[in-house]
């Protein structure tokens, strides 16, 4: 935790026709640790998201991420002026995420995402799944399928590897008595982790996570927790999460940023933002019996 | 419609009322389909002949059918379901499973020798190339066009387009370079996954009833350029003796450098057949050969997730535009493998040969045999193609209907009711589970109910 932010959204504004779903949104992910998105419904968090992870281009504003050497966030100004996509230094590369196709996103500059209603490919079993997240390594071990075809060694001991790598995220999330049973008749509990595992296996620098603990019981999110403390401290990933389940908000996440009606009212260490009198109007509501019974919800 | 069955007990009134309504459905559906029927009189006129007879007989035996299902079969069924299951026939479905595929591989190499023991010399040439070539081209239209809608879940109703672009592309190049089939069948293959790949970059961002709609309309293209092209193509006449191919450079001839003269035999044109026959086989197997590795390849799960969620895929870093059009591009080589062969078994082809019909067997050959099932797909071939081929054969239906009775006629009928069949059976085709491409600790078929169809 060096304190540099792995990435910055900037003046980020997101339009669809009249209405402004993010107005001027700034805000920074800092590497290596926990980021929280919170806010009311349709506050407009997962646009953030989509914007971010390139299925929305912005209207307007830059949203840039940077891997390696911090240093290479000095070429940030050059490289937008250039018009280019990103730059790759053998120290560090920076990429600007809303010029680049969402595929692009994940495979160049290695932001990888899981979704509100969970996506698994649910006829291909839970080891398969997380086969298909390792696709461009493995299609390049397999020569673009020619030498796979053929059976080269080199891809076998490639493929080899990717199950194994599959099977260490297995054990880790408790999945591995299920790895060869199909992702949708798995638990519901079972699937969120999984696709964490899923989005981990594509080697990412940055993870997103769209209300990861949502539908979980309250052991469940307590081992979600435990999850992405680990994965925070042991892979070298930043998380960027949305989260309503404030017991994993305010026990996991080392920052807080606060959107409401697609503007940031709140942005710091979760002690800050909860005592934070426009979070508290805007998003727990000016209802005094409602804000006390939030208020118990929370902590305070 | 539980009329036949109360109690166990046989209901004769229910069964008959109902045997009564089956029949009147039946007399109401066939009186147009059977009762009539348009001859050309001695004079060259058009008159509207009866069959009275012929309608007859099927209400009858629809009547019968469903008077034997209501008064016998419902009430056994219903007790039969009201059995507990036994776990029985898991064993010898086990057994079955393991020694199927080399069974039936053993039986198609073996079949040109089986059936020229059985038919004989004369009477097997009809049997291996009407029966064996024939279905085997199925085979492997149908594995081929698996890749596109069963792996990637892109529903493609024009793949008779690129089939027919191998076969003109054989033939074309065959008559005005003298290349050979050998060195052609790979070029038409390479042709054809181009027009795949053409045709795919501008509709591969439709998806569903849209992208059905583009490939229809593609096939229909490349049809009408081939009938209006007549300089190229001669147009409706279609291109007549296209070179056939030879046996490694010894062509099949009656000359003394023939194939027979050369190896010592009498000439026959079986030895063709047969040739072909072997062809076919092999490019069929490598068809499917192809298709089973790539399933465990990257591109293979590429495709499979595709068909399970695009905007996962998308998610994990997978370009679904060049993913889709390798499905195109793979699946379209084939038909055009399919295609240069065709050609060079036919030595002739016209346009008459890649009509919307083809396209919509081929599909239906895929969807009845299971979406994603290699062994789904050649039963279902066999049984779609040999049950039509076989229809030929049924002379003794003559002597049942009258002399002018064709079965060949009924033909659309079958089709038409086995598709019923397969929708009320077997919603999702033959052989509807999926079998992982990667195992950790077990196999275990993952069931279609879990499986999604694609969506474009």
């Amino acid at each position: 935790m060096d304190g540099s932010p792995v990435l910055r959204v900037e003046h980020l504004t997101m339009r669809f026709g009249g209405l402004v779903a993010i107005n001027d949104l700034s805000f920074a992910v800092k590497r290596g640790a926990i980021t929280a998105m919170i806010g009311p419904n349709g506050a407009g968090k997962t646009t953030v998201f989509n914007c971010i992870t390139g299925f929305y281009k912005p209207t307007e504003g830059r949203i840039a991420l940077q891997r390696g050497d911090p240093a290479v966030w000095n070429a940030l100004e050059a490289l937008t002026d250039a018009g280019g996509r990103g730059i790759v230094r053998p120290d560090g590369a920076l990429y600007l995420l809303e010029r680049m196709p969402d595929y692009l996103v994940a495979q160049k500059a290695r932001v990888a995402r899981t979704f509100q209603n969970i996506r698994l490919f649910p006829g291909m079993t839970a080891l398969e799944n997380l086969m298909v997240a390792q696709h461009n390594r493995l299609m390049l071990a397999s020569g673009y399928t020619l030498l796979g075809v053929l059976g080269f060694p080199s891809y076998t001991a490639a493929e080899r590897a990717g199950r194994d790598k599959a099977r260490g995220w297995l054990d880790r999330v408790g999945l591995t008595e299920r790895a060869d049973d199909p992702a949708g008749v798995l638990p519901y509990g079972a699937q969120r982790r999984l696709e964490v595992a899923r989005a981990m296996c594509t080697d990412p620098v940055l993870l997103c996570l769209d209300e990861p603990a949502a539908g979980l019981n309250p052991r469940e999110s307590a081992e979600l927790n435990d999850l992405l403390l680990a994965i925070r401290d042991e892979c070298d990933v930043s998380i960027l999460l949305i989260e309503h389940d404030m017991s994993v908000v305010m026990g996991i996440s080392d920052h807080i940023v606060v959107l409401d009606y697609g503007v940031k009212i709140a942005d710091g260490a979760p002690e800050m933002v909860r005592n934070d009198a426009k979070v508290i109007a805007a998003y727990l509501g000016v209802d005094d019996e409602e804000v006390a019974q939030v208020e118990a919800a929370v902590g305070l | 419609m539980q009329s036949g069955a109360q109690g166990g007990r046989v209901d004769i009134a229910g069964a008959l009322r109902d045997a009564g309504v089956a029949g009147l459905i039946a007399l109401g559906v066939l009186l147009p389909l059977i009762g009539f029927q348009t001859v050309t009189n001695i004079n060259d006129q058009l008159v509207l002949a009866t069959r009275w007879p012929l309608l007859a007989a099927f209400v009858a035996i629809t009547a019968g059918g469903r008077f034997i299902y209501a008064a016998a079969l419902a009430p056994r069924l219903a007790h039969r379901a009201a059995r507990p299951a036994t776990a029985a026939p898991a064993a010898w479905r086990g057994y079955v499973g393991r020694w199927f595929v080399p069974f039936a591989i053993g039986l198609v190499i073996a079949y040109p020798a089986i059936v020229m023991a059985t038919a004989g010399f004369g009477g097997a040439q009809k049997w291996i190339d009407n029966f064996g070539i024939q279905i085997l081209i199925y085979v492997m239209l149908g594995w081929g066009l698996n890749i596109v809608v069963g792996l990637a879940g892109l529903l493609d109703l024009g793949y008779v387009a690129f089939y027919a672009v191998g076969a003109y592309s054989y033939a074309l190049l065959a008559k005005t370079f003298g290349l050979t089939f050998w060195i052609l069948l790979p070029l038409a293959g390479l042709l054809s996954s181009f027009w795949g790949i053409l045709l795919g970059f501008p509709v591969l961002r439709l998806r569903g009833d849209y992208l059905a709609i583009v490939t229809l309309a593609f096939g229909e293209i490349i049809r009408l350029i081939l009938i209006n092209w007549v300089a190229l193509t001669n147009g409706y006449a279609g291109i007549i003796s296209i070179p056939r191919p030879s046996f490694f450079g010894i062509p099949f001839t009656a000359d003394d450098d023939g194939f027979a003269a050369r190896f010592g035999l009498q000439f026959s044109p079986i030895y063709r057949v047969i040739f072909l026959y072997y062809v076919i086989l092999a490019l069929a197997l490598l068809t499917c050969f192809v298709t089973v590795r790539l399933r465990r390849l990257p591109i293979g799960r590429a495709w499979e997730a595709l068909r399970e969620d695009e905007i996962a895929c998308r998610s994990l870093g997978i370009n679904t535009t060049n993913t889709k059009l390798t499905a195109f591009a793979m699946g379209a080589m084939f038909a055009g493998f399919a295609g240069s062969f065709f050609a060079a078994r036919e030595a002739f082809i016209s346009p008459e040969s890649f009509t919307f019909i083809e396209s919509a067997t081929i599909l239906s050959i895929v969807v009845l045999g299971g979406m994603g099932s290699q062994i789904g797909v050649a039963i279902a071939a066999v049984a779609m193609i040999g049950g039509t081929e076989i229809l030929r054969e049924l002379d003794f239906l003559k002597e049942i209907f009258g002399p002018t009775f064709d079965p060949t006629q009924y033909r659309m009928l079958l089709f038409g009711l086995a598709m019923v069949l397969i929708m009320i059976w077997r919603p999702r085709g033959l052989i509807s589970t999926r079998e992982p491409s990667i195992v950790l600790r077990e196999r275990k078929s993952i069931s279609v109910d879990l499986i999604k169809e694609g969506h474009g």
